[in-house]
């Protein structure tokens, strides 16, 4: 049988088409100039329109004057710092939004997912109707809410409420106490120091119960100076200065939180501390109850078996979707943005208005917020690693 | 789900029920802890109803509801041309009598004793309740029309049991009759999208949301998955950058971006910009719930479709995805309610729906310093949504839990 080369080329290709190796990268290739050039085919259009309005792609500009005014920031700020400036100060307005959400969020959800396993029916009930009620309306008009309908019909600064001297509230913004001793941040980092060695302490303690039977009363000594020295640092050494009612409203000392802040802050712990009360919820119900029940029957009283057998077990699955629940905050702080809190999208949305820039203000808008759910992702797999099954 | 339990030698023991007082010792004075937590929580509830009912009766002035019920549910729609919502809202209702006949045509009750009280309500609510009163002749009829259709849907499904299969054809085609009854042509009298607006506008962003990103969704979810590195990489690079931004970046940007990446003189309508953020959005995270319901799929499914001589997309189609979808509807659920969460972000990006008609309520100085009662009303309305979607994913998850 004589082949002719047209019947082997005939041959070849059918051969080709049954072949999953070749579809496997003629579908990547195909997948690929499609993008590609759904790409191009964009950036071609947005070099067209550029050139037609006149603007070049580029970032100088940041290094112009901005010439606007913010409301409230941490670091010094005129109007004729350049953009670079502006932006960096929305940042850490909406840093400290977030760090501030985030840990009193997760406070609010440990505790209203542990009061969903209260022997109490009514606190119960209540930990669930929060959950229920929170999750299902949206969080912008809860801040709508706080901002407009609670923060907004405190009083005016002239006849503002006071409560016990300690917390002044108008509807301008709130004045907490607040450390005045110009050395508080070093000692704060001195409490943090202790804190970490009593973990330590703690952890030693626990290895002595559980290995040798003993009571472990040195150790508990231990800890209790070292609480009583923490203690003593928080109240003396910080220099707490609580808020002095000014005449005619307002107040000096302390540290004023605006309203602005206050209702994006309890609307973002609500709204994400139902969330996180679920999460919660979620990873107790999924430690099995013989857990509990071997615990109790080594012997172990309730509160250790807690700690030591359910409650480790627990975070392991908390932890990841806590993760993404802190990113979610971190990306809904964007939010404030509409009660006119300066934080950083705020600056970024003034500034894409003033230089007409869109897709450079959202560049830096983009990297800025995958650079913050970066370290929130950093933290959070630590953590997770530290709490890992440790098997053999 | 009601069974009969059969009389039998197994029978689980008769439960003691407590009696009140015991129930009231065991769930709220079990010890002097728990009596004095719930006396405290008692005293501050009583202490909030009060304040709340009495603001609700004296302070409050909820004037502004009724008066502005049209706004709230279209917008600033033409008020002549409302007969076509109301066209709208009778032809969606029938639609869902029919899905819903269809749908228990194997109960052997449509109408138990529960679904009738609910019907009760409410009619009920639609006459008592003063906003919806004025427009009560028209709405009971609706609610009559949904009992009716339901029955008789479920009447005709049981003789051809072929025309279930149509239902979402039907759905599918209603959603073009929306479309043309709001913005009209075709012989009606066109409505700019300006004017569309609240509820209607709300819940037509989230139908059209939902139903592009789903698609989209699970495309990235198999590219992710897919063994081949350019597919794989390049839906790792969408989901990640996208799920990066916050929605209200892509959302306003996407106002001014879309049209910079068009050629010049092509400008999306807003509103049809919105549904492409909201979509771009929305798809990556559901990617992510996909994903996950695709993880719990183990290997040895498709290493048997293989074997049985199923091609990849074969396989994908016909024994992963059904597997995997089925594993991740309480996460889908989840997104399309956050997406319908979403949707009131659109108010700041400067279109009229539920949340920003209610701003430009707000914004009439008649009506001046009513936040509370109007933000109630429509936080109301947005908890009714969401929370009828979630108690739907749990039944259709009940349903679909065949495999346990």
């Amino acid at each position: 049988m004589v082949s002719t080369p047209g019947e082997s080329g005939q041959f070849n290709l059918s051969k080709l088409l049954r072949d999953d190796r070749f579809w496997k990268i003629a579908f990547q290739v195909i997948t690929f100039i499609v993008v590609a050039s759904i790409l191009g085919y964009f950036i071609f259009n947005l070099n067209a329109n550029l050139t037609r309005q006149g603007t070049q792609f580029g970032f100088g500009f940041l290094a112009n004057p901005a010439g606007f005014s913010i409301g409230e920031s941490v670091l010094e700020y005129q109007p004729n710092d350049p953009y670079r400036k502006a932006l960096l100060v929305g940042l850490v307005n909406t840093i400290t939004l977030v760090i501030a959400g985030i840990i009193l969020a997760t406070v609010t959800g440990i505790l209203a997912g542990t009061a969903s396993f209260s022997q109490n029916w009514l606190v119960h009930k209540i930990s669930r109707s929060y959950v229920g009620l929170t999750r299902n309306v949206p969080l912008l008009l809860q801040l709508f809410f706080w901002y407009f309908a609670v923060y907004g019909l405190l009083p005016r600064p002239q006849n503002q409420l006071n409560l016990g001297n300690l917390i002044i509230g108008n509807n301008r913004g709130v004045y907490i106490p607040w450390p005045a001793n110009s050395a508080w941040l070093a000692w704060l980092a001195v409490v943090i120091a202790l804190a970490i060695a009593a973990f330590f302490v703690g952890q030693w303690r626990t290895k002595i119960i559980v290995e040798t039977g003993s009571s472990g009363q040195t150790q508990l000594m231990i800890l209790g100076a070292m609480a009583l020295a923490g203690l003593l640092i928080v109240a003396f050494a910080f220099g707490w200065e609580a808020p002095q009612v000014r005449e005619g409203g307002g107040a000096t000392g302390g540290l004023r939180l605006s309203r602005e802040y206050v209702a994006a802050l309890t609307a973002l712990v609500f709204y994400t501390g139902a969330f996180i009360a679920e999460i919660v919820r979620a990873g107790i119900q999924s430690v099995s109850k013989g857990q509990w029940e071997a615990a109790r029957s080594l012997g172990l009283s309730s509160g250790l078996s807690m700690r030591m057998v359910v409650f480790p077990q627990a975070l392991r699955v908390i932890i990841p979707p806590l993760n993404s629940e802190f990113m979610n905050l971190a990306k809904n702080s964007s939010l404030a943005f509409a009660i006119a809190y300066p934080e950083l999208y705020s600056v970024a949305n003034t500034t894409f208005n003033q230089t007409g820039r869109p897709i450079e203000v959202f560049l830096v808008l983009m990297a800025t917020y995958l650079i913050i759910n970066l370290f929130i992702s950093l933290g959070m797999n630590q953590l997770n690693q530290a709490v890992q099954f440790k098997e053999r | 789900m009601t069974s009969i339990t059969p009389e039998s030698v197994s029978a689980p023991p008769e439960v003691h029920k407590p009696g009140a007082g015991a129930w009231l010792k065991k769930n709220l004075f079990s010890d002097w802890f728990n009596s004095l937590l719930t006396v405290v929580v008692v005293g501050v509830l009583a202490y909030a109803a009060y304040g709340l009912i009495s603001w609700a009766l004296t302070t409050a002035s909820w004037a502004v509801i009724p008066n502005n019920m049209g706004l709230y549910m279209t917008g600033l729609y033409p008020s002549e041309q409302y007969w076509r919502m109301w066209v709208l809202l009778t032809m969606v209702c029938g639609l869902a009598g029919l899905s819903w006949g269809v749908l228990a045509r194997s109960l052997p009750t449509l109408f138990s004793r529960h679904v009738l009280i609910g019907f009760a309500i409410i009619c009920a609510g639609f006459v008592l309740f003063p906003p919806t009163r004025p427009s009560s002749p028209r709405l009971l009829p609706i609610v009559a029309l949904v009992a009716a259709t339901a029955w008789g849907a479920r009447t005709l499904v049981r003789k051809l049991p072929g025309l279930s299969k149509w239902v979402p054809l039907l759905w599918f085609i209603s959603y073009f009759v929306t479309v043309w009854l709001i913005g009209g042509g075709l012989g009606l009298t066109s409505v700019s999208t300006n004017d569309w607006g609240g509820m209607a506008l709300t819940l037509l962003m989230a139908v059209s949301g939902i139903s592009l990103c789903f698609p989209l969704g699970v495309i990235l979810a198999l590219g992710r998955r897919s063994t081949l590195p350019v597919v794989k990489w390049l839906s790792i690079a969408y989901i990640e950058l996208i799920r990066g931004v916050p929605l209200i970046a892509i959302l306003f940007m996407g106002q001014v971006m879309i049209p910079l990446f068009l050629p010049e003189g092509a400008r999306p309508d807003r509103i049809l910009r919105a549904v492409i953020g909201l979509t771009i959005f929305s798809a990556a995270y559901l990617a992510e719930n996909v994903r996950a319901g695709l993880q719990a799929i183990p290997r040895g499914q498709q290493e048997a479709a293989a074997s049985l001589g199923l091609n990849t997309p074969m396989t994908l189609g016909f024994i992963v995805l059904p597997q995997a979808l089925k594993i991740a509807i309480p996460a889908i659920v989840g997104q399309f309610i956050s997406l319908f969460q979403d949707t009131t972000l659109l108010s700041i990006v400067g279109l009229a729906e539920l949340l920003g008609i209610s701003r430009s309520i707000l914004a009439n100085p008649t009506y001046l310093g009513r936040y509370a009662e109007v933000y109630l009303f429509i936080g109301i309305i947005y908890w009714f949504f969401c929370y009828a979607m979630s108690l739907g994913s749990r039944k259709i998850e009940e349903q679909l839990n065949t495999g346990r």
